[in-house]
């Protein structure tokens, strides 16, 4: 295979396949905890680090797992990550751990990284799988920043706790709200929807 | 070799591996989550008890009173964690009160999950600094859409009137259980005195 692909597997996370904006898996994460930028990087860290280290696994012995108990291999080695993620968040970034509440233990369900497992690492090679998982990881915690970062603006009128917007403005509290994330999903949604039709006009 | 003894060898052999590195990451973490809670502890004392600079801690029925000591070791005033419901779950505040169990010195609150913008405000130094100084006999009141009048009372934050309502309400409760803790511990440093 040329390295062109290679190079591919790796980019696709971010547009064309984006988790968040392209597949809409990983929604409760997503929705739940863009409150704030901080927030959102810090939740798409712990998902990129359980991501790529279970894809790196399940890639590594792909061919021993036997088919019929697949996913419950996976569900086992995703929940280990989790769970080592959780902990060492809760031992070494206590208010992280704090602010991200329930939201990191969930990870072990989030539909993103069972599906990567299913879709890719379970029957690619590891550099392969490696590649792919960091993608989507990467991708994934850009489209937490870019929610993270309009409802904090918009909800909170600052930026990681720098108040950029001046005391004219008044918060719009439904931004940091559940029916916030919702819009703001629906508009980012929208906006690459168009970008990527304008694109391929262009082409 | 035939499927199912494969599923179980393949299964047992990954349960296996994720069960020694959890203990691992597990022995590693602990002891460091617990110094963060007391840390976490410990820094909220200071916030809601003014010139504090020793802590000295008293576990009576299950319940832990830190006492507040001055440079001159003399009793400053108590701090405790009261803990009840609010409008969404658990709410729980390190509360400071004088020596002589009058007067509330500060609040702090350690876990919340109020509405973000509404309930949340509880947290706001806007909130908690009607608590200094409110008088706690007979009991913390709250009023609405006014300026308290009374020592005995705090302003409700408009449109978070339950978040609080449960805040004022979980002082009450806890306060008087606190009295009764102090007494206790005063009654039994006099009779070491004798």
């Amino acid at each position: 295979m040329s390295s062109v692909k290679l190079y591919m597997e790796f980019f696709k996370g971010f547009w064309k396949d984006n988790p968040v904006f392209r597949q809409l898996l990983g929604m409760c994460p997503t929705l739940a905890v863009t409150t704030s930028v901080l927030n959102g990087v810090s939740m798409g860290i712990a998902m990129t680090f359980v991501l790529v280290s279970t894809s790196i696994v399940v890639s590594l012995i792909r061919k021993l797992i036997p088919n019929q108990v697949r996913i419950a291999t996976f569900t086992i080695i995703i929940a280990t990550f989790v769970t080592i993620a959780d902990l060492y968040m809760k031992a070494k970034f206590p208010p992280i751990s704090k602010a991200l509440g329930p939201y990191v233990p969930l990870i072990v369900v989030n539909c993103i990284i069972l599906g990567r497992q299913e879709a890719f690492a379970k029957k690619n090679p590891v550099h392969r799988s490696f590649l792919d998982a960091i993608g989507m990881g990467l991708g994934f915690t850009l489209a937490l920043v870019l929610l993270g970062a309009v409802r904090e603006l918009l909800g909170s009128g600052s930026i990681l706790d720098y108040r950029i917007l001046g005391t004219w403005f008044e918060p719009w509290v439904i931004m940091i709200l559940p029916a916030g994330a919702f819009i703001t999903l629906g508009f980012l949604v929208a906006l690459m929807n168009v970008i990527d039709q304008r694109l391929r006009k262009a082409v | 070799m035939n499927i199912s003894a494969r599923m179980i060898i393949v299964l047992t052999a990954v349960c296996l591996f994720a069960g020694l590195s959890l203990v691992f990451m597990d022995r590693y973490a602990k002891s460091l989550i617990r110094i963060n809670a007391e840390k976490a502890m410990q820094e909220a004392v200071f916030k809601v008890l003014p010139e504090v600079t020793e802590v000295e801690r008293i576990e009576k029925h299950e319940r832990v009173v830190f006492k507040g000591l001055d440079k001159e070791g003399k009793l400053v005033g108590y701090a405790f964690v009261s803990e009840g419901s609010g409008y969404q779950g658990i709410i729980k505040i390190m509360t400071g009160i004088d020596q002589k169990l009058q007067k509330l010195t500060g609040i702090y609150i350690l876990e919340s999950v109020e509405t973000p913008g509404l309930g949340a405000k509880i947290t706001s130094s806007d909130f908690r600094n009607q608590f200094k100084g409110v008088c706690v006999v007979p009991q913390i009141d709250y009023v609405k859409g006014k300026k308290p009048e009374k020592p005995n009372e705090i302003q409700a934050i408009t449109g978070a009137t339950i978040s609080s309502r449960s805040v004022v309400k979980i002082l009450n409760s806890t306060i008087e259980y606190i009295k009764e803790v102090v007494k206790e511990e005063k009654s039994v440093g006099e009779d070491e005195d004798e």
